[in-house]
């Protein structure tokens, strides 16, 4: 068990600045996931965790040891899983697991009882004869967890290991590694690009972009308070609507940022609700079954409409019609309204 | 646009005329020089003249029964299992140290692969197909996963580990098929035997093809000295099964 310290941590290939000096402190135990685009730099990140890359600069401390320099892998105390769970497949599911506890010199016997117990946890008792190639792609996963799993590691490290699972795996799978990580309580680095995987996952979301931590949160706080619009719009799906506002109390340069499914007709909203109005153009509405996305821009006084795509996320308890082509009377209720400074992009207070 | 099928609609006959000359050429150049060679060793035929008498198993008797031809098949055997199993040893450690990164890594790999540009002539069996199986055993490290290599890295697998584990079960497809081709271009060889020790001093280091040509061709015995070649056969035939069903095995991955 161990926490992990990342101090000012770069990684630079040439010219590129992949991981472009990250500061970072996972608690002993937790559930951290790494989000990003491709390119951002997070497997980057958990590359340089691993050993598998080597620092351009900064420090890395697991535990209490300081691994940045010369620790290799093996010595980290770390089990990483791969996108492609990288099973090795002359190997039989018994031997691709026993293989880091036959590195480390572990006695024969001890190696079956270890081997059989991980694959009992996980439910692959059945195929511990088979080869890799045998397998169903949520089943290889499971492999590669095991394998992971007893070496006992004071960190996972988990390369997108969902990635690769149909969608529907990809739920269940979901719920067995959270519940699996819960009781092994041992800390956890997860890397995705996927927002919904980090939403479900993650006891914090480090949210990360070109190589630098944009914001640090729980699911939560990264939803409802993002830090500038990056986060604001890479997090949620349809992401959170950015319109400048033309409003004289608020400073100039500033947009209102609010979530999609907070801007509903304003007949939803009851008469003592604080909302802010808006004249919604709406240009086409999508039916999703359980909700419903309208897209439109905004109308102010006197004026064209905007040329931003402000999108409202209906849920299906609101049946009312709406007409595309119509302008109708939107709302956004003050609390859920977010504020941004417009050049730099950052959060700025009302 | 014409209405009906062209020959390039038919793809039964299209295959079938595109895969003709290569089949001649096999049969022309491979088969019928190959079926003329099992005839000639069972006759007495000479060189230089269009006498041809049926000969029945006397050929095979008498080498069989000739020390020099023992010794010679003896040393068939050896110079290629010998320089095969050296071939692979040198290769394998070559395209390691070819697939690190170092200053001067280009120099490097030009100076190792130079002997392919360098005349035969003076070069033992081993260093030449040496070459040759590091750029396959090179390119099969390559078409190791990259993953696979860093899970065993990240598993604890130190170099010997990963080489003998990992990496050598996953080239072992492609060491067969490099083994197989350096088997049967060693075995047949004439040239290297032939130049370097002509067989002597007293028929001590002959194989197969120095002794059949020396036969068959200098000594005019041209039923003896196909009857010597066709001796080959039995011994390839059974390196080839057993190196394609090797490569076929450890693909599919199930043994």
């Amino acid at each position: 068990m161990a926490g992990i310290e990342i101090r000012n941590l770069r990684k630079h290939f040439g010219d590129l600045h992949a991981v472009d000096g990250v500061t970072l402190s996972i608690h002993d135990g937790e559930f951290l996931v790494l989000l990003g685009s491709s390119g951002s730099g997070k497997t980057t990140l958990l590359r340089m965790i691993a050993g598998l890359e080597r620092p351009t600069s900064g420090e890395i401390h697991i535990g209490d040891q300081r691994v940045d320099g010369d620790v290799p892998p093996r010595a980290r105390g770390i089990a990483m899983v791969f996108q492609s769970y990288a099973l090795y497949p002359h190997r039989t599911v018994f031997q691709n697991i026993a293989f880091p506890l036959e590195a480390s010199r572990t006695p024969r016997k001890q190696i079956e009882e270890k081997v059989r117990w991980a694959a009992e946890l996980f439910s692959i008792s059945r195929y511990l004869d088979r080869y890799p190639r045998q397998l169903s792609g949520g089943e290889r996963q499971r492999v590669a967890l095991c394998r992971a799993l007893v070496r006992d590691p004071k960190v996972f490290l988990l390369d997108e290991p969902l990635a690769n699972l149909d969608a529907k795996l990809r739920n269940t799978a979901r719920d067995d590694l959270k519940r699996f990580q819960r009781r092994i309580k041992t800390t956890t680095v997860y890397v995705t690009h996927d927002q919904v995987e980090a939403m479900g996952l993650g006891d914090r979301i480090v949210v990360m972009e070109r190589g630098k931590v944009r914001q640090i949160g729980t699911p939560q706080e990264v939803y409802e308070e993002p830090v500038d619009t990056f986060v604001a719009t890479f997090v949620g799906q349809p992401p959170m609507n950015l319109l400048e506002a033309r409003d004289p109390a608020l400073p100039g340069r500033t947009l209102l940022g609010f979530r999609p499914e907070h801007f509903l007709p304003k007949g939803v909203f009851g008469p003592s609700d604080d909302t802010r109005p808006f004249r919604f153009a709406v240009r086409r509405v999508e039916y999703l079954g359980s909700d419903r996305y309208v897209y439109g821009s905004v109308v102010e006084a006197g004026a064209a409409p905007g040329e931003v795509t402000i999108i409202a996320k209906l849920p299906a308890t609101i049946a009312l019609p709406i007409p595309e082509g119509e302008t109708h009377e939107f709302a956004v209720p003050r609390r859920a309204l977010r504020y941004f400074d417009a050049d730099t992009g950052l959060k700025r207070a009302p | 646009m014409t209405a009906h099928r062209t020959l390039a609609d038919r793809e039964d006959v299209l295959g079938a005329l595109m895969l003709a000359p290569a089949l001649a050429y096999v049969i022309l150049l491979v088969g019928v020089p190959f079926g003329f060679a099992i005839l000639l060793s069972f006759s007495d035929a000479t060189a230089g003249s269009l006498h041809f008498g049926w000969a029945g198993l006397r050929n095979y008797a008498a080498i069989l029964g000739d020390p020099i031809f023992l010794r010679a098949l003896k040393n068939s055997a050896i110079v290629t299992v010998g320089s095969q199993l050296l071939v692979v040893i040198i290769a394998t450690a070559a395209a390691q140290v070819l697939r690190a990164t170092f200053r001067g890594k280009r120099l490097a790999r030009f100076v190792l692969l130079l002997p392919w540009a360098v005349p035969v002539s003076l070069i033992v069996q081993a260093w030449r197909i040496f070459p040759f199986a590091t750029v396959i055993v090179l390119a099969g490290l390559s078409s190791i996963p990259q993953e696979i290599v860093e899970a065993a890295i990240v598993d604890g697998a130190g170099f010997w580990r990963r080489l003998f584990q990992v990496e050598l079960p996953l080239l072992l497809p492609v060491v067969a098929v490099a083994v197989l081709f350096g088997v049967v271009y060693t075995a047949t060889d004439l040239g290297v035997v032939y130049i370097l020790t002509g067989g002597g001093p007293a028929n001590t280091t002959h194989v197969l093809p120095t002794l059949a040509f020396q036969r068959g061709i200098l000594g005019a015995d041209l039923g003896q000295g196909a009857a010597i070649a066709v001796f080959l056969l039995p011994f390839l035939v059974v390196v080839a099964v057993a190196m394609l069903r090797l490569a076929r095995h450890t693909e599919v991955g199930a043994r």
